[in-house]
């Protein structure tokens, strides 16, 4: 189902535990996924049926980063869970990022 | 496209921290849960009001206030409660309209405006069960408003909007990156960009937010020890009062594990002391300022330790720099006709990025490429480790020579006498302006004119060299430790005229 998002759309999987806040998007309707499904707007939305597609799995943590390879997106990971948020069936890859020490 | 709001930080922090504890004491704890919760039932209660005002002491729950700002989409704006009477009404006069919150003390001085409540009575009296509401957040909405500390003119407002604010904490803090055991000891003011950073960069980190309300050397380690402080950031002059106030003895901090400090120059002496007294802290020295959405620039643990380690001069000078500046911000250093000059040559600091503000009530300072003219000098060493040397406006001009105190003042430091050094330019007929010195000696130290002018001449050379010396009790600092060398300056004018 295509999904028009901006910066601070939040995104709940359908089907595992991974919540999402979306840090930056191309305008226009996207194919996004996560786990492989299209994500509800709220955690009382989730069904509680299906599953993580294969392919769709391996996990998100809380505070990381994901981005597609064109970086057009760029979603943030406030809740862990198993499925993997996705652009068109692809799934985002974890953005590498250098720790800075804490200053304030 | 837009970018994030600081509201979008209150959902973070329910979806990632619902059972974390981050913020409270005794009486109150607040996990994330709670936060977003009572901040939109704050949010709420803003309905009408064109902005937020804070006067009054640091308090364990001052965040609520800052995130119900947010949530609302008005300004937050946290005036200094300690100016007079006339002066902070006159700040509060410059809010019209704005939902005014003291601490106890302050809310009965504060008379330019229509509603005062006290924080307390305040958030005692927020709905449980705020109504939903999803309010359509702009990221280019002013989120805090600081006033300047106006210490030769009338205080300037500088504005920090929401797209600001959030590019610092996602370009330089790991949501949810402390430990569920982190907790941070605040004790810079809330009306100071640093009190302000703290209160988000620890939220957002999950690091528990734990408040001094008044800064005291020794209730600060009693407090490091009892509540298992793992993170702590001061200004200089109250790292200078720890170290005292530990007469040589090591802390016996064992949960500390970051001490960051800014705001001011510190010296390299109370510097080393603390580096020896605190010897399993990592120690963190960030630059920043109000305009800049606070730090651009960070000296982190293990600079610290390399430069103190190293016997090449220049790696060991990096223990007074401002370290290097963050990935997501750009520097240059130009000449007074605008050109970048090459490293290792002091100019002005310019700097560009998105958490770079640059602007006051008055209309943006940044030019028409983005940069903003931080009126600081400085200079960047071959790997980009940036040397403050002070502000613009204090450079000493002698014999067409460009003096910056700061190098002077670091030479006088580092006798074993001195306390602290002031360093001013007086008006003189041959050179336009000559060198005059204030210093305040250690209590049982003593030092001669003579002898520190001698230190000085030997390190640098005769040109930098104090003319006068004057010897002191003290001297005058704002409440983050910035000496107000304008005093001081028009002091000695006035007794050399």
């Amino acid at each position: 189902m295509p999904l028009t998002v901006k910066p601070g759309t939040r995104l709940f999987s359908a089907v595992c535990s991974t919540e999402m806040i979306v840090v930056k998007a191309p305008g226009g309707e996207l194919d996004l996924t996560i786990g492989g499904v299209a994500p509800v707007a709220s955690a009382a939305d989730r069904t509680g049926s299906g599953k993580v597609a294969d392919g769709h799995g391996g996990g998100v943590a809380m505070g990381k980063r994901y981005v597609d390879d064109a970086d057009s997106i760029e979603m943030l990971c406030t809740k862990a869970g198993d499925g993997v948020p996705a652009l068109g069936g692809t799934p985002l890859e974890l953005k590498e990022a250098k720790a800075l020490p804490a200053s304030d | 496209m837009g970018s994030m709001h600081l509201g979008s930080l209150i959902d973070m922090v329910e979806s990632g921290f619902g059972e974390r504890v981050l913020m409270g004491d005794g009486d109150r704890t607040v996990t994330g849960t709670e936060l977003g919760r009572i901040a939109r039932a704050g949010a709420a209660q803003l309905d009408g009001y064109p902005a937020l005002v804070h006067v009054g002491e640091n308090h364990p729950l001052l965040p609520v206030a800052l995130f119900a700002a947010a949530w609302a989409g008005v300004p937050f704006v946290p005036v200094n409660y300690r100016l007079e009477d006339h002066q902070l009404n006159a700040l509060v006069a410059r809010q019209p309209g704005a939902l005014v919150l003291a601490d106890e003390h302050t809310a009965p001085r504060v008379s330019a405006a229509r509603t005062v409540q006290v924080l307390d009575d305040w958030l005692a009296a927020l709905p449980g069960d705020p109504p939903p509401s999803e309010p359509p957040f702009d990221d280019d909405q002013v989120a805090i408003v600081l006033y300047t500390s106006g210490t030769t003119s009338e205080p300037k407002a500088a504005l920090l909007r929401h797209r600001h604010l959030m590019a610092y904490l996602l370009g330089s803090v790991e949501f949810g990156g402390a430990g569920e055991d982190e907790a941070v000891l605040v004790s810079v003011p809330p009306y100071h960009v640093a009190g302000m950073a703290n209160m988000l960069s620890n939220t957002f980190a999950g690091r528990r937010l734990v408040y001094l309300r008044s800064f005291e050397p020794h209730v600060w380690l009693d407090t490091v020890r009892r509540e298992r402080i793992t993170n702590a950031m001061v200004v200089p002059t109250m790292l200078s009062r720890i170290v005292d106030a530990l007469g040589g003895e090591p802390a016996d901090v064992p949960s500390l594990r970051s001490l960051s400090y800014g705001g001011a120059k510190v010296s390299e002496r109370v510097l080393l002391d603390a580096l020896r007294l605190f010897p399993n802290t990592g120690f963190v020295n960030a630059y920043g300022l109000t305009e800049t959405a606070s730090t651009i620039a960070v000296l982190g643990p293990e600079a610290h330790r390399a430069a103190v380690e190293s016997d090449d001069p220049l790696v060991r000078r990096r223990l007074s720099s401002a370290g290097q500046v963050l990935p997501m911000v750009e520097i240059e250093i130009r000449d007074e006709l605008d050109q970048p000059v090459p490293d290792g040559q002091p100019g002005i600091i310019f700097l560009r990025g998105e958490q770079i503000s640059g602007e006051y009530a008055t209309g943006s300072l940044l030019d028409d490429q983005g940069w903003f003219c931080t009126r600081d000098r400085g200079f960047l060493d071959d790997e980009g480790f940036l040397f403050i040397e002070g502000r613009a406006d204090d450079t000493i001009i002698r014999g067409g020579e460009n003096i910056a105190p700061a190098e002077i003042e670091e030479v006088l430091l580092r006798h074993p006498s001195v306390a602290e050094a002031c360093v001013v330019g007086i008006p003189d007929e041959e050179w336009g302006q000559r060198l005059a010195a204030v210093v305040v000696l250690r209590p049982g130290h003593e030092a001669t004119a003579r002898e520190l002018q001698d230190a000085v001449r030997v390190e640098l050379r005769g040109s930098k060299t104090p003319e006068t010396i004057e010897f002191r009790g003290s001297l005058p600092h704002t409440e983050t430790g910035k000496l107000l060398r304008r005093i001081v300056q028009g002091e000695l004018v006035a007794a050399h005229s």
